[in-house]
């Protein structure tokens, strides 16, 4: 299988690529469209900002690429903030893949800290909610319900059409989702331990 | 919600443990990347790794076990040690650590932390600050491991700190370090009250009855601690337990 990971400005890629070889795969880190177009897997990986990343993949054609992928593609982190429409970090347009637009995080308590960072539970939407169409065909499976993962961010997805999976921080929102053959999460899964190796796994496996 | 953090930390030197310990179960008991593991296995949340080295050889050897720890550890991990410009910064996270600490080049040089922040963001900037109580009350921050004292003092400090824009704080009090006898909750919990970015205690762990107070009474985000750890006092697992049992809220 060829796996690839979408180069881009974004921070700490090398974690995923980390946990993909740990899993005796080896992926390619790549910002061609050909070689992405012709991938098995696409991870959409990364931290970052949201307007900078938007503006690198602009100048690569891979805004026009990404949402015509037809194989499995996984956002991860400012992955799945760039699948929505628009971002308020940068007020930016993003790759309008997912109904929704990003927000940044308002505290409401004195303890409400931003960035949302440390091991959060998800709680996955149940099948009559959820645009999941089955849950063997999505890496969200039932046996994840209330795990623990790992988040690091300050901007959000408000819960929508497309959300697989709800956290709960301030208020709840989207910490996985997907909609056809596009899936992402919030959180990092290369960071979360045997969940997030699990994760990973089912993804290959879709 | 968001769960409370334990935190195994690490001391390196030449690239071993310099504490010993009592993991007979592990073929390299000295051998970071191993005990690391061992502790991601057990449920630790996140990895600490000091490095203790002096010189410039093992500078290296240190930045060649962040690159193992990156490739087979699959928990967060914060590096420090030695780190004193963005060059240090920039050499640890390239090696795939997720954060770096630093301590007395931040107090010589605060703008540092502003420079670290603006060039890789805040979720990488933890500043450790080392504290001494003084017999007035006054909490007296200190260069070089605890052995120089300076003018800052701690809530001060770790307020400028805050605005400055670090990630979090990690705060070891000089007094309840090695003492074994809880974390020093009064003041941690001041700085909880102060402070808009998590805060990671350190200093003080003995029983796990330390480890709910400085949660449940100190308002800590995150626990630090080696030497119960390291030496089997207290086994990850069931502190985990109790604290579960205590109503604090940690991941299992």
């Amino acid at each position: 299988m060829k796996v690839a990971v979408v180069k881009y400005n974004a921070g700490n890629i090398f974690s995923v690529i980390h946990a993909l070889q740990r899993m005796g795969v080896e992926p390619v880190l790549t910002d061609s469209v050909e070689e992405l177009r012709r991938a098995d897997r696409v991870i959409f990986p990364g931290q970052g900002e949201a307007s900078g990343a938007m503006h690198y993949l602009r100048e690569h054609g891979l805004d026009v690429l990404i949402p015509s992928l037809k194989q499995p593609v996984l956002g991860i982190c400012i992955g799945q903030q760039l699948m929505c429409r628009h971002s308020e970090e940068g007020d930016v347009d993003c790759l309008g893949i997912f109904n929704a637009d990003v927000k940044r995080f308002v505290p409401v308590r004195h303890e409400d800290k931003i960035p949302h960072m440390g091991w959060n539970t998800i709680h996955l939407q149940t099948p009559s909610d959820s645009p999941l169409g089955g849950e063997q065909k999505s890496p969200f499976k039932g046996d994840l319900e209330g795990s623990f993962v790992y988040f690091v961010h300050s901007y959000y997805v408000p819960v929508c059409e497309h959300t697989a999976a709800v956290t709960d921080y301030i208020h709840p929102f989207s910490s996985a989702m997907h909609k056809d053959n596009f899936y992402a999460t919030q959180f990092h899964p290369e960071k979360s331990g045997e969940v997030g190796q699990r994760i990973l796994k089912n993804f290959m496996e879709l | 919600m968001l769960a409370k953090r334990i935190i195994p930390c690490l001391d390196v030197k030449d690239g071993q443990t310099v504490k010993g310990t009592n993991f007979l179960q592990l073929r390299q008991a000295g051998d970071p990347v191993e005990l690391g593991k061992l502790y991601s296995r057990q449920g630790a949340d996140e990895l600490v790794f000091l490095d203790i080295t002096a010189s410039h050889e093992g500078r290296k050897t240190f930045t060649d076990m962040v690159q193992k720890v990156a490739a087979e550890i699959d928990i967060p991990f914060t590096v420090g040690g030695g780190i004193s410009e963005l060059a240090d910064v920039e050499r640890m996270l390239s090696a795939g650590a997720d954060k770096i600490s630093v301590n007395s080049a931040a107090l010589r040089r605060p703008g540092l932390i502003d420079e670290i922040v603006s060039r890789f963001g805040s979720q990488v900037c933890v500043v450790a600050i080392d504290a001494q109580q003084d017999e007035d009350g006054t909490w007296t921050c200190y260069l070089n491991g605890g052995r120089i004292p300076t003018e800052r003092k701690l809530f001060e400090w770790a307020k400028e700190v805050n605005d400055r824009g670090a990630g979090e704080i990690l705060f070891t009090s000089m007094n309840h370090d090695g003492v074994k006898k809880g974390f020093a909750c009064d003041a941690l919990n001041r700085l909880a009250s102060i402070l808009t970015i998590p805060v990671i205690a350190s200093g003080g762990a003995g029983q796990m009855e330390d480890f709910r107070d400085v949660f449940a009474k100190g308002h800590a985000d995150a626990a630090l601690a080696a030497s119960v750890f390291h030496f089997g006092q207290i086994g990850i697992p069931e502190l985990k337990e109790y604290l579960r049992k205590e109503n604090i809220n940690v991941r299992l």
